[in-house]
């Protein structure tokens, strides 16, 4: 499949995370001719590396109020526009006898200045609301805190994107910067699955890259001092709790604990990385106990729940000083003209911010290339709403109503109004593929045809195939052979993808891999290896 | 690190990991497509479930809690109770009169044995069969146990002053069968309890122990006759130092575990002292020097291992009792699922469910020349009875039979 690569795009985008999917959205509503590149699959950055926490912008509120305000506001936006994606969990900051209880005054007052409703209520109030809250609270105040699936929310803007004629092609990686004399006119890129190099051109390039944007603008020949702030999380096996449970006082390590569909997670750590690790983050022991005796702070419980999986993020800091910690940095949004910046026209920097305001720097990014394409044309992203959360779930269940209960449900969940596209199931398609998760064969076909999926991790971001307890071990096999029958590989590759789909399931949980999740995944090689033959420890001889 | 050292989660599903063998042991699973099956029903689904309640489906109903899903499994997980649990806690169906009759064995049957004549032939008529098929969705083709004329209870108080009289005593719990139904099982109870010496209790107030209830909907009132029964227990137990014996495995099954496991109800200090007719005999006869004499008659029987048998682990025992018996043929059926599961195979809907299940067990009974099947549970029993051309027993029975 060749591309015309003779006509040239509006804009180009690099990044597949929430940035550059949001961007593409917004830019491709605006009339722009869109092309979006991704070195891998979409969310795999930032995006998907986080708590996936809503935040009210309370944890902020008392050390960066702009921070807080603009996340109050894109809260409510995205509640309304991305309802699928969204759920209206609240959250509760809690006062441990540890702590200093005059720090809530504090931050109630800030969170109020900020304009985020902060309700000091009774810590016995607070249990009954919460009962995995730990009982030895002394105060707790509760906030619109929620929960975001930031898979789903960058799948959703990708498809509105595409609705609006964007193109996105994933697994192409930005060898280099096509350039006339100061100014970016477009990319060199390798094809991932192809091999092939092919060029793009674009009057305007937005570097969405996240931390990655450190390294695409030194390619371009500017500089962007970026600080790689490493982030390590736990995912438990199921949820404990069903508000978000954070520590009311300065923000610290593993002080939020985030419900997220049917897990739920603590996190996160901090700690500076060297630019060269930023691709291979491993959670260390000393992440692990961190997590754990801070996370049972916040709720006793999960010093007897199951750990499913650890991993990290990086956050995209921009350094502004040399703390050591990254957390005194401003999470404020960092747009760079590097037109008006360094004189290298044709080329933009969006970076900094969070996963909650991505929406806003979608917004000022496509501002910035609207102004210089002297397109006239306003915002619509914070009216209109994303695929998917478009319809109520009532109505939508009726469309659907003979897929069985628990799987309907956790479709709708999934895909919002989306999951109309499953109403012609068989009953087949109705069998599952992923039994932890209950998603169906007609769910997978759905993702294989409409959601740019390449192999099986690429599933597990739109679908959640093998994100249950079982991970991987029932659900990859199934999933595997429907993608071969559905001609997206040959059987050769299917058993390849498999042995790194499973290796990478393995990857989050080497790290906590005691109790039954080890012989859990002692069960899972058995089935394997040992049944199935086949081989995990290295690639398939060719 | 000492985090997570005793990681025993009262969320026990978690130690599921996944190998699917309960599904693979499950008698409604393999009959009935519109059940889940126990993994995805217990463990996989009450994950779910702690997401959002909407998760509930009621096809939960179908599971006839046999407990064979927990024998199975490798992990400890309590899968029956999770799925049991959660019909409790989530099910938005209100029960209906078929099921509030069904479920108050004892209210039915102390309505029914001062008629018993009259009611056994009321029930067994075609007009009435039609109206509680189509009114009450209890099935057509279900034959109704008979109910007793007079009670065990209203036998038994003849026969107090003599019981007591014994030196050596044991409090016995006789269930609604036995006391409705039955009344000669427990004769046949205290015939051999006497011939090993010891007299026969009843406890000073004994309901239904409440599996009926439980299995439809009506937890309150099961709550109500459990505290009820275990005081009782205790008291025998505790001040009387009498232990308590049963014949039927399940009202046993339920009094020991299901109190505790679905009810809430903490019988710790009396558990072990709540058993088993047959273990109990079995035991004192290896134990001690004690001999029952036997009359030598030929006899031919077929063991049935009924589900809670299974899962308390006894049958072991009523089938040793039964190779006690000189002259005794006895053949173990494999351990299967007769279908029935109390109450459920008398529901309509469940009806075809139920003798799918049993179908392989029926086979097997037919294909076996005895005199009689023998089994430890009452409603194993009606479903042995009504789906072969065999009568079932007791092993209590059976043994008072072949006593001088």
């Amino acid at each position: 499949m060749k591309q015309d690569t003779k006509k040239p795009f509006d804009v180009i985008i690099i990044g597949g995370g929430a940035t550059g999917a949001g961007t593409a959205r917004d830019c491709s509503r605006r009339g722009l001719n869109v092309l979006l590149v991704e070195r891998f699959d979409i969310a795999t950055g930032a995006t998907g590396r986080n708590h996936g926490l809503l935040h009210s912008g309370a944890r902020y509120a008392v050390t960066d109020k702009e921070s807080a305000e603009e996340c109050i506001k894109e809260n409510m936006i995205l509640r309304k526009i991305a309802s699928h994606c969204v759920e209206e969990t609240d959250g509760l900051f809690l006062t441990l006898p540890e702590d200093d209880i005059n720090y809530q005054s504090k931050f109630v007052d800030a969170c109020l200045q900020a304009r985020i409703r902060a309700e000091v209520i009774d810590p016995k109030e607070a249990l009954r609301l919460e009962p995995a809250a730990n009982p030895s609270i002394i105060g707790a105040v509760r906030v619109p805190d929620g929960a975001v699936d930031p898979f789903r929310l960058t799948s959703s803007n990708i498809m509105d994107a595409k609705e609006h004629g964007a193109t996105i092609l994933t697994y192409h990686e930005v060898l280099e910067f096509l350039r006339e004399q100061n100014r970016i006119i477009g990319i060199k890129v390798l094809n991932h699955r192809t091999k092939e190099i092919q060029e793009y051109y674009a009057p305007v390039v937005v570097n969405a890259g996240g931390i990655w944007g450190h390294n695409l603008a030194k390619l371009a020949g500017v500089n962007i001092n970026m600080l790689p702030a490493k982030g390590a999380l736990l995912i438990f096996g199921h949820r404990v709790n069903n508000i978000v449970l954070n520590r009311c006082r300065k923000p610290a390590d593993a002080d939020i604990l985030v419900p997220g569909d049917t897990i739920c997670l603590i996190g996160t750590t901090s700690s500076k990385v060297p630019f060269e690790e930023i691709d291979n983050m491993q959670v260390t022991p000393e992440e692990v106990d961190l997590l754990l005796r801070e996370g049972e702070k916040l709720s006793p419980l999960l010093a007897q729940t199951r750990i499913l999986r650890a991993y990290a993020g990086v956050r995209p800091l921009v350094a502004s000083d040399n703390d050591p910690s990254g957390r005194s940095v401003s999470r404020g949004i960092v747009l760079l003209d590097h037109a008006v910046r360094d004189g290298l026209e044709g080329f933009v920097t969006i970076t900094g911010g969070k996963l909650m305001t991505y929406r806003l720097m979608a917004e000022w990014t496509t501002d910035l290339v609207c102004k210089k394409l002297n397109v006239n044309v306003k915002c619509d992203t914070a009216e209109e709403k994303l695929p998917g959360s478009r319809e109520e779930e009532s109505e939508i269940t009726k469309k659907i109503i003979s897929i069985p209960k628990t799987q309907r449900n956790a479709t709708i969940g999934r895909h919002g109004d989306r999951a109309e596209r499953l109403a012609n199931n068989t009953s087949l398609d109705n069998s599952l593929v992923c039994e932890c998760e209950e998603v169906s064969v007609g769910e997978v076909k759905y993702a294989l045809n409409e959601l740019d999926v390449h192999n099986l991790v690429d599933l597990r971001r739109r679908t959640r195939v093998g994100m249950g307890t079982c991970q991987g071990e029932l659900c990859a096999c199934r999933a595997a052979g429907l993608m071969t029958s559905m001609h997206k590989y040959c059987t050769r590759r299917a058993k390849e993808d498999l042995a790194s789909f499973l290796n990478e399931r393995w990857k989050g949980m080497a790290p906590i891999a005691w109790g039954d999740t080890l012989r859990e995944s002692e069960y899972t090689t058995w089935v394997y290896e040992s049944i199935c033959g086949l081989t995990l420890s290295q690639k398939q001889e060719e | 690190m000492n985090l997570q050292e005793h990681n025993i989660s009262d969320n026990n599903f978690e130690q599921c990991i996944k190998c699917t063998v309960c599904t693979v042991y499950c008698p409604v699973a393999a009959v009935n497509p519109a059940f889940p099956g126990p993994k995805q029903a217990g463990p996989d689904g009450e994950r779910l479930r702690l997401k959002k309640n909407n998760f509930y489906d009621e096809t939960l109903k179908y599971c006839l809690n046999c407990k064979r899903c927990e024998v199975a499994c490798p992990s400890n997980v309590k899968i029956g109770d999770i799925i049991q649990s959660a019909r409790i806690k989530y099910s938005e169906k209100k029960p209906k009169l078929r099921d509030f009759m069904l479920a108050n064995t004892d209210l039915v049957g102390s309505l029914s044995t001062p008629f018993a004549p009259v009611v056994n032939a009321v029930l067994g008529l075609k007009p009435t069969k039609a109206v509680l098929d189509g009114v009450l969705k209890i099935d057509h083709r279900r034959t109704f146990p008979k109910y007793a004329f007079g009670t065990f209870e209203s036998w038994y108080k003849k026969e107090a002053k003599k019981q007591a009289s014994f030196p050596r005593q044991v409090s016995y719990f006789h269930g609604c069968y036995v006391n409705y139904n039955n009344p000669q099982l427990g004769k046949d109870l205290v015939k051999v309890m006497n011939a090993l010496g010891i007299g026969v209790q009843l406890l000073k107030k004994e309901k239904c122990c409440g599996v009926a209830l439980i299995s439809n909907g009506f937890i309150n009132q099961a709550k109500k006759q459990a505290e009820i029964n275990i005081n009782s227990i205790r008291e025998s137990v505790n001040q009387n130092n009498l232990p308590v014996i049963a014949t039927s495995s399940t009202c046993t099954f339920t009094i020991r575990d299901e109190y505790p496991h679905l009810l809430g109800i903490d019988n710790a200090d009396v558990r072990d002292q709540v058993e088993l007719s047959t273990r109990y005999i079995y035991r004192l006869l290896m134990q001690e020097d004690i001999k029952l004499k036997f009359n030598g008659k030929k006899i031919k029987v077929a063991y049935h291992t009924p589900c809670h048998m299974e899962k308390l682990g006894w049958a072991y025992y009523s089938i040793e009792l039964l190779k006690l018996i000189p002259n005794v043929e006895l053949t173990v059926l494999d351990s299967q699922c007769c279908g029935i599961a109390g109450t459920y195979g008398f529901k309509k809907e469940n009806y075809k469910t139920s003798q799918d299940i049993g179908e392989s067990l029926f086979r097997q009974i037919e294909a076996c020349d005895i005199d009689y099947v023998v089994t430890d549970c009452e409603t194993c029993k009606w479903q042995i009875e009504m789906s072969t051309s065999k009568s079932c027993e007791h092993p209590i029975s059976i043994l008072a039979k072949a006593l001088e």
